[in-house]
């Protein structure tokens, strides 16, 4: 029989400090009688939260096992306080197959730290020509609802109709990297005052916002789901607002989106130091557009946050900035920013937390029966617990990633990750991985 | 002086007119019949060139060789960017020779900043030239001639005087080194180009922009040409060769416009018949041939501040 834990004076979503009982993989009354025998955590000054649901993260495998692998990405991700996560598609070879996306939804399962929800890529190979086999993924073992081709963007307008209509079929979701190809080629850097100071080729907020607006658009066309990957800008913000005011009087299509943790914290100046740990795509903003997307996410029009998590080995970082891969580790820092930026700002309230870290992610993913769900009696306990009192100087080789590219290396962060239960089952405990 | 130079803005105005005097006085050994003295005897300037450039390389070479130092020059075709060895990796190659100098040249910008701040290399390091973002020697020899012509090689003398800078501005690292440079030294920069070939957010830089060349050159000092490199042209940054040369180069019509003081300069390499006609090139006013005799003296003004000679640079000979 697996343990139960009896966690006692914990803070549900910030509430009044009350007792759970974690049992056989379900939350139980902390008053209940069956509570004997159970491991006591004493969460006095803790909250509890629902498990995060992370939407976008990479996790390298199959392919580039030396930046991370399913294991050590998910371990990275129960330290973080997730319980799921969907793991892109941008491996080699691609997640674009029934065959690929059940390998890495058996890896996930058997590594254990925290469930894997494959996406599947939109087009073969992400190369944006033609559709790969989106209905063997969808009816795989490995039930793929979302589906992108993340790191590229379907540029292709009829493509992403086609996308967008075809997903239907199976309540999939299309989440789209938004960058037009064309104003971005040799991108580096957000392209303003500084990019042409540095000398860094430009990556303009019209790239991105340009494929929104079309997307959007498209969704609407057709009545489907379209989610946004890591919006960055002002500019996407007032779009995606614009659109879900029209979404919400049809109702027959729907528009989501994420902000990545990064951007709501980190602006492009620290391009200035030409260390390509702050490189990263889209790449970090300006304050203003730091701004616009915590307001966004506070009033419901950026829906989550998702980490957008980019192991990559040193080497790859640790060159000139045109040379480095973009990308930067996100998982086990994401609810530390969200609380510095959102939380102690006043912005998000915990309960905002959960659904922005939570339940939203799990309804896009559609994998709300088992995660995203409220911390309550009777419900799968999927579960962290988190210190927000606590602060930590962050160490990137305590990592559990295989690799080391944090931009946030030496930053004294609020909060920290206590523990973290899947089913019932401590995957981190103390903060230490179990 | 900082003990890297990897920016114009490295330099305060006293450290910017230390290596114009500097390079004034260095200038005249060029002509001795003996061109050598031995300030940096003993110490090693290390070249090395991601990319080619000849004329950069060899005026370092010749600056380093004129003040007695030992110079290698490491021509490393293939960066980092094409898979060749890495950038860090030929720094610790040049940081276990013992170089006490490196000036490198790389293709992509910033790539000397770091260098120099990565802690790969303990030796002063010297931007020739990075990707789209400096070449602050250049600028100093830019600067360097202007002021023996214009400001009677006197502190200050560029003060209020005009300098239009002219063509592909968005690509070139000589324009933001000179735009840094010459507003320290007091100068007005007028950067003229085409809209498509100014950076955005150019309106913050300290420099007055315009998009038309005939109305900046009457009433500039010095006009410096920009290189438009042949690739720019299949970017579509303008319609054709043609039209740019018409709205952008300097031809013996517009030269005519000129004050008589004005001088042109240039760079280097030219493409002639297209940012500048030969006979503005070959023309009394044109310091272009000038500005590379310049570049040999700035460029050993620097290397000798740089590695701290104590002893002053000239008649200092044991």
């Amino acid at each position: 029989m697996s343990t139960s834990y009896l966690i006692k004076n914990v803070s549900v979503l910030g509430g009044e400090p009350t007792d759970l009982l974690l049992k056989d993989g379900v939350i139980a009354d902390g008053a209940d009688a069956s509570a004997d025998g159970a491991e006591v955590i004493d969460a006095t000054g803790l909250i509890a939260l629902p498990g995060l649901v992370d939407l976008h993260t990479h996790l390298r495998e199959p392919g580039r096992e030396d930046a991370e692998t399913v294991e050590t990405g998910t371990q990275a991700a129960a330290k973080g306080g997730y319980t799921a996560v969907h793991a892109m598609a941008n491996t080699e070879p691609v997640a674009d197959t029934a065959g690929v996306v059940e390998q890495v939804w058996r890896l996930g399962r058997e590594a254990g730290y925290c469930d894997v929800f494959p996406v599947g890529a939109v087009t073969v190979g992400l190369q944006g020509e033609r559709l790969a086999e989106l209905g063997a993924m969808a009816d795989s073992a490995a039930r793929v609802r979302v589906f992108s081709d993340d790191g590229k963007c379907v540029s292709d307008a009829v493509l992403m109709r086609r996308a967008l209509e075809y997903v239907k079929a199976f309540d999939g979701v299309v989440a789209q990297h938004a960058q037009e190809p064309r104003l971005t080629e040799g991108a580096q850097m957000n392209e303003g005052e500084l990019s042409g100071r540095l000398g860094l080729a430009g990556w303009p907020a019209v790239a991105e916002e340009a494929i929104i607006a079309r997307d959007v658009l498209l969704a609407e066309h057709v009545g489907s789901r379209l989610h946004v990957c890591h919006v960055s800008t002002a500019g996407s913000v007032e779009l995606i607002r614009w659109a879900k005011g029209k979404a919400a009087k049809d109702k027959t299509w729907s528009v989501t989106a994420e902000a990545c943790p990064h951007h709501l914290l980190l602006t492009d100046e620290l391009a200035a130091t030409y260390d390509p740990i702050y490189k990263v795509n889209p790449p970090l903003r300006s304050a203003a557009d730091v701004e616009a997307l915590k307001a966004g996410l506070a009033d419901g029009t950026i829906d989550i946050v998702a980490t957008d998590h980019a192991p990559h080995p040193h080497e790859d970082k640790d060159c000139e900035w045109a040379a480095a891969a973009f990308g930067m580790l996100g998982l086990e820092t994401a609810l530390s920013i969200v609380q510095q930026t959102m939380v102690d700002t006043g912005l998000l309230d915990w309960a905002g937390v959960a659904e922005r870290m939570s339940a939203a992610p799990a309804r896009i993913g559609r994998v709300s029966d088992q995660h995203g769900r409220p911390v309550a009696v009777g419900e799968p306990a999927n579960v962290v617990l988190y210190d927000p009192a606590a602060t930590r100087v962050v160490d990137p080789a305590e990592s559990a990633s295989l690799s080391r590219n944090t931009p946030y290396r030496g930053m004294e962060l609020p909060g920290r990750v206590v523990a973290t239960f899947l089913r019932g089952t401590a995957t981190v405990l103390d903060g230490k991985l179990q | 002086m900082k003990r890297h130079l990897l920016s114009a803005a490295d330099l305060s105005r006293d450290d910017a007119e230390l290596v114009l005097s500097t390079a004034a006085e260095l200038r005249e050994l060029a002509d001795r019949p003996i061109k050598k003295l031995p300030a940096l005897r003993g110490r090693t300037v290390v070249n090395l060139f991601f990319e080619d450039s000849t004329r950069t390389r060899i005026s370092f070479e010749a600056a380093a060789k004129r003040l007695s130092a030992d110079v290698i020059n490491f021509a490393a075709k293939g960066s980092s960017l094409s898979k060749g060895e890495s950038l860090k990796d030929t720094a610790l190659t040049l940081e276990a020779m013992g170089a006490d100098a490196v000036v490198v040249r790389h293709g992509a910008s910033g790539a000397p900043h770091r260098l120099a701040n990565s802690g790969w290399v303990r030796s002063s390091v010297v931007n020739a030239g990075d990707g789209t973002h400096e070449h602050p020697t250049q600028a100093l020899l830019d600067a360097f001639t202007m002021w023996r012509h214009l400001g009677e090689s006197k502190p200050g003398g560029l003060e209020g005087r005009k300098v239009a800078i002219v063509g592909d501005v968005l690509h070139s690292r000589v324009a933001r080194s000179n735009a840094l440079l010459l507003q320290t030294l007091g100068a007005d920069v007028t950067l003229v180009a085409p809209p498509t070939l100014l950076p955005v957010g150019v309106e913050t830089w300290p420099v007055e922009v315009s998009y038309d060349l005939d109305a900046v050159i009457p009433k500039a000092d010095a006009v410096m040409m920009l290189r438009v490199q042949a690739e720019r042209m299949n970017g579509g940054f303008f319609p054709t060769a043609r039209e740019y040369s018409r709205r952008y180069g300097l031809d013996g019509r517009r030269m005519a416009t000129l004050q008589d003081h004005t001088i042109v300069m240039h760079p280097g390499p030219m493409v002639r018949g297209m940012e500048i006609t030969a006979d503005v090139a070959d023309s009394d006013r044109s310091v272009i041939v000038e500005q590379v005799t310049n570049g040999v003296a700035v460029r050993m003004a620097v290397l000798y501040l740089l590695l701290g000679g104590s002893t002053p640079a000239v008649g200092g000979e044991e």
